[in-house]
């Protein structure tokens, strides 16, 4: 058409890019071979420098290369030693080697190497070029990691990092890497007492609720302030110390460990042994007295003790004025799941007994608007479900553990009930009893009817367990019922309701696997 | 004349080098129509031209004269039988009017800001009587054919000859800092790029779209607008628009800052009770959201951009359409090009002259000729009496006689109001801040006020200053709706001394007729002619893109809209052989530029020599 400029087809254009690129390849498998037969013949000199540089400038992920360079630049060195004084160059290679692949491995890995081995290297100039990286992509990890170096080597103060971390956040809250940085850098620049009040008056509270306002669909700021919140460690309050006809044992929450040999030789006498745990630099004491052959002593847990490994206990009233907030929050954002978990754990750290019915709403708003997780949110609420009923026994100091109809899929902290002898399970959504239950040593009855229990795995040497109950669940075989063998004193047994009750024959083969059952239920 | 240099046959004649009239060029061009472009001004880019400080003042000087009377030729020579002729006005009066100008800035460089003598408070009727003298003085110049250059400025001196500046103030905020003098910003005028026009792109409007679509945007730089700002009791505030600006931002509360991620959020999807409010006013809407105070204006005023009694169904499609242009580019949703506004239309024109358009300056349409049986328009008659045929022609309105203009609507004005500051309504560490800044009416009755400020970084204005935009849609003159934001916002001999605002070094007002609600065809016309009207009183450029896509597809309904162009490296050139019809076209737009070249001042010059396509090899 008459005007038309005259553009070349994409067939012509296709053409030429493809030409291009065989030159291109061409060029490089040429450097490439040069390169290597450089290398095998122990060459270390100028010309082969270029080549690298030449081929790693173009790619810059070619590890080997990047070997080869090092020790062309270590020969190189050994011969002059104001070598690494007037290069420069290295440094300016490698930022262009960046601008190809910000996030090269090798690249980064050496021009650590190179940093560390510059007479006087300008630190300045290389947190200038991380604050560059980080402000084309905040989340590039290999400049997050060349950072830390740097700031490691040239011992940049603490407070400075604190206010990089700050112009990060600044720029994008949705980022873990500046976050988790606060969370280490705090600690430093406050020694004495990294606590939950603190950081009140440092302001961090009022810092993070800004962005969980701002953004409550965001994890990164949520995580920080439960980091916050602080931790709480986990107390070891039980022991149990037994003796068997065999060796004397100590039993503690974790673990069974064997009494040196002779430590106890009669029982004629008063024992008092005092048990010490290597790892978390504590003991407990406890006697075993004259003519018993078994010891029980437990600590006595109070609710300020137990169960506080999310939070910490110790600044209640920043504890509450949290839950007020992130309440404030959650009026605004009823369904967001961030806010309602961390509702929960702010009641469980400040009440739990008292927060129980709120708790559970919460629980059930949660598995509605997360149903991806529900089984998650379950078993969380069972842990807790669980604490509150320990909690509670404690104050009556019972040896009953009654927890029926509170909807349980797992169990947990069965090392808190290592003194009961009668539980009670019924009514809830259990499928099978995990092998801590065998813990329970003075467990006499179990009552674990309408569950969905399916195997007996920890029902299995238990010395003084006399009755198992198991209505209306689902085991189905034989073999899943073998474990009970191993309790000597079982007599009754209900599995009406189970599909293993349907089986032919299965009366005659229960009583020749359970000898000692004088009363079946089928 | 070289005007047998002219081809006598064109597909497309546009005569006007404003946006919709460029990109309308660059867009015929591209698909291989042949396009004369022509401009009676000496610079491109018509209303939507940005001028340097001396620029600037001849483009006033030019409007303050009254222009000669038109002489009407006979043309009738060319006519053949059965033809008529359509004469076309060759100035545009009626565009520009109530140009007022004040300068503030002291005549000679001066070290020291207390030099300036006279008491600091004056009265108001002293006031009232220096503002009535001027726009006397104006209105008798303008009647004044002699009047030359200098008087722009003595006019400008009148007021601070009666009331020398207010010292106290600037001298306590920064007292090392040296005050730009009138004869600085005379000096280094060329630094200067001054939009007639005060607008600023949406990253996902329609001017960005089709500067990256067409690859034109290869010819311009932009930057970021860095922050949108509201004036409010009193105060100027950062507006919280962006995801980072609500978190960082101090003057919100936390409540506040939630209820406004979610106002946001779930504004973005039409929802039933946002359709329950359709038809009632928006500012009722977000009352009912229960936002609070904040909240609401910042919506209201800044985000939606609309006034109270704007229907809530407008103010969402405006909410949303921020909301989408932002974090495209940036922490707002807006771009301004470096250098100003007025090098969009000429980016258009370059991309036409690329694909062979041809260019004069300077150069005008006297009439149209008829073709009576098929009232179309067959040729038109250059001003240098050359007569073109051509298939179709696109005029800037204020070429078309009046009474063959089909004026629907009484004629609206825009306002417009250009500072050059001394500082920025809200410093910042950052000095190199680009503001949008929105001004709820002052008063009732008042228009909204909107206004940008340039900073140096934007190579608008130099540095020291910050260039400010103010623009409203006209209720009175130029000066009755700005002057009273002027005041209050910045220092100036009128305002009361209240605190360390930025002093105006220099001020001009003036009304501008606004492209809104233009048509571009259905006028007294034939049919083959269209109208672009001028820049209309919007924040954005959706108007003149509008108007440009749909005359392109009366004139070429087949084909694409301005398709991206091909890398330079792709276009065969083939002048060798000078065989074929497109290195024709092109060595006659060579020795057409070369022309142009002579007539034409440096810097334009040095547009078009890039504009230019390669040299022959």
């Amino acid at each position: 058409q008459h005007g038309r400029v005259k553009i070349k087809t994409t067939a012509q254009q296709e053409e030429e890019k493809r030409k291009e690129r065989e030159k291109k390849l061409k060029i490089y498998v040429a450097a490439r071979d040069a390169c290597f037969s450089k290398r095998s013949e122990g060459v270390w000199d100028d010309e082969a420098l270029q080549l690298t540089q030449q081929l790693l400038s173009s790619n810059p992920d070619f590890a080997t290369l990047w070997n080869y360079r090092r020790e062309i630049l270590m020969h190189l060195e050994t011969w002059s030693p104001l070598f690494w004084l007037t290069n420069n160059a290295e440094l300016l290679f490698l930022e262009s080697c960046l601008k190809v692949n910000p996030k090269s491995y090798g690249s980064w890995h050496h021009r650590g190497w190179v940093s560390a081995r510059l007479p006087r290297p300008d630190w300045a100039r290389e947190l200038s070029l991380c604050d560059r990286c980080l402000s084309l992509d905040d989340r590039n990890f290999h400049c997050w990691d060349y950072r830390r170096m740097v700031v490691k080597i040239s011992g940049v103060p603490v407070d400075q990092e604190l206010a990089f971390t700050d112009r990060l956040i600044g720029s994008n809250f949705s980022n873990y890497s500046s976050w988790h940085y606060r969370s280490t850098l705090l600690p430093l620049l406050h020694p004495e007492s990294p606590d939950a009040k603190l950081y009140s008056f440092l302001s961090e509270y009022e810092l993070v609720q800004n962005a969980f306002f701002t953004d409550p669909n965001d994890q990164s700021a949520w995580f920080y302030y439960r980091w916050l919140l602080g931790r709480g460690t986990s107390v070891c309050n039980c022991v149990h110390v037994l003796k068997y006809f065999g060796p004397f044992l100590a039993l503690t929450a974790a673990q069974i460990c064997d009494l040196p040999p002779g430590t106890i030789n009669d029982i004629s006498n008063e024992h008092n042994l005092t048990v010490h745990w290597t790892e978390k630099h504590t003991h407990r004491d406890c006697a075993l007295y004259t003519g018993r052959t078994e010891s029980w002593c437990r600590d006595s847990a109070t609710d300020q003790e137990l169960f506080r490994s999310e939070l910490s206990v110790e600044k209640t009233s920043v504890l509450q004025s949290e839950l007020q907030s992130v309440n404030q929050l959650q009026e605004l954002e009823p369904l967001n799941k961030w806010c309602l978990l961390t509702i929960i754990l702010l009641m469980r750290a400040l009440d739990p007994l008292g927060y129980e019915k709120e708790t559970l709403a919460h629980f059930q708003t949660l598995k509605e608007v997360d149903s991806m997780r529900s089984a998650y949110y379950s078993d969380l609420c069972s842990k807790f479900m669980i604490e509150n009923t320990i909690l509670k026994m404690e104050y009556a100091e019972v040896r009953v553990f009654s927890i029926s109809d509170k909807n349980l899929t797992t169990l947990c902290h069965l090392d808190q009930l290592l003194l009961v002898t009668h539980i009670n399970l019924s009514s809830n959504q259990l499928q099978q009893l995990p092998p801590q239950f065998a813990m329970l040593q003075c467990l006499e009855v179990l009552e674990a009817d309408n569950n969905s229990i399916e195997n007996l795995e920890g029902v299995y040497h238990l010395p003084k367990l006399e009755e198992v109950l198991l209505k209306n669940n689902k085991i189905s075989t034989l073999a899943d019922l073998q474990p009970l063998a191993s309790c000597p004193k079982l007599k009754r047994l209900d599995l009406r309701g189970n599909p293993v009750a349907q089986t032919p024959n299965v009366e005659s083969e229960l009583v020749e696997l359970l000898p000692s059952v004088t009363d079946l239920l089928l | 004349m070289a005007a047998e240099d002219l081809p006598s046959e064109f597909d497309v004649v546009i005569l006007g080098t404003g946006l919709a009239e460029s990109v309308v060029a660059a867009a015929c061009s591209r698909v291989g129509q042949r396009v004369l472009h022509l401009d009676r001004r000496s610079y491109y880019a018509a209303n939507w031209a940005s001028f340097t400080f001396n620029g600037l003042l001849t483009w006033i000087q030019q409007h303050q004269e009254e222009s000669p009377p038109e002489e009407v030729q006979d043309w009738s020579g060319q006519l053949e039988e059965g033809d008529e002729l359509i004469y076309l006005s060759n100035s545009d009066p009626a565009s520009i009017r109530n140009l007022q100008v004040f300068c503030y800035a002291s005549e000679e460089d001066e070290e020291e800001e207390a030099d300036s003598p006279g008491p600091p408070d004056t009265t108001e009727e002293e006031e009232e009587e220096a503002v009535k003298e001027t726009s006397e003085t104006e209105s008798a110049d303008s009647k004044d054919e002699e009047r030359t250059h200098q008087a722009v400025h003595i006019e400008g001196e009148e007021p601070e000859a009666d009331q020398p500046r207010p010292s106290a103030a600037p001298s306590q905020s920064q007292p090392t800092r040296k005050k730009i003098s009138y004869a600085q910003l005379v000096k280094e005028g060329r630094r200067f790029n001054i939009d007639l026009v005060s607008k600023v792109m949406y990253s996902r409007g329609s001017l960005v779209d089709l500067l990256i679509k067409s690859n034109v945007s290869r010819y311009a730089e932009f930057k970021n607008v860095t922050r949108i700002l509201t004036y409010r009791h009193g105060n100027v505030e950062q507006v919280p628009c962006s995801r980072a600006d609500v978190f960082a931002s101090r003057q919100l509360s936390v409540v506040e800052k939630r209820k406004l991620m979610r106002f946001l959020t779930s504004c973005v999807e039409e929802t039933e009770e946002h359709q329950a409010y359709s038809g009632r006013p928006y500012v009722e809407f977000l009352r009912d959201q229960q936002l609070g105070d904040n909240l609401q204006h910042f919506l209201l005023h800044s985000i939606a951009m609309v006034t109270e009694d704007t229907p809530t169904e407008q103010g969402l499609a405006s909410t949303r359409h921020f909301l989408r242009c932002l974090g495209r580019y940036g922490n707002t949703p807006f771009l301004f090009p470096v250098y100003g506004l007025g090098e969009i239309p000429q980016c258009f024109c370059r991309m036409s002259a690329v694909f062979g358009g041809i260019y004069c300056l300077r150069h005008s349409l006297l009439c149209l000729l008829l073709d009576t049986p098929s009232n179309s328009c067959k040729a038109v008659i250059d001003s240098r009496g050359q007569r073109i045929s051509c298939s179709h022609v696109v005029l800037e309105d204020g070429y078309v006689p009046a009474n063959r203009k089909r004026v629907a609507l009484p004629p609206r004005f825009v306002s417009r109001a250009i500072l050059i500051t001394d500082s920025s309504v809200l410093p910042s560490e950052s000095e190199q801040q680009v503001s949008v800044v929105t001004v709820p009416p002052i008063a009732a009755g008042c228009p909204a006020v909107r206004m940008v400020e340039l900073s140096p970084s934007t190579m608008t204005c130099i540095p020291g200053t910050h260039l400010v935009h103010l623009t409203c849609q006209s209720v009175g003159s130029a000066y009755e709706d700005l002057s009273p934001v002027v005041t209050r916002m910045f220092h100036t001999p009128e305002s009361p001394d209240r605190g360390s605002r930025p002093s105006v070094l220099w001020c001009l007002y003036f009304n501008m007729a606004d492209g809104w609600g233009a048509e571009p065809d259905g006028h007294d016309l034939p049919s083959n002619v269209f109208l672009c009207s001028g820049p209309d009183a919007a924040l954005g450029h959706d108007h003149a893109i509008r108007q440009a896509e749909s005359i392109f597809q009366k004139i070429l309904p087949e084909e694409d809209f301005c398709p991206p162009a091909p890398n330079p490296e792709d276009i065969i050139y083939d002048g060798d052989n000078g065989s074929s019809s497109t290195a024709g076209g092109l060595e006659e737009r060579e020795e057409e530029r070369e022309e142009e070249r002579e007539e034409e001042c440096e810097e334009e010059k040095e547009v078009l020599e890039d504009a230019s396509p390669p040299a022959e090899e």
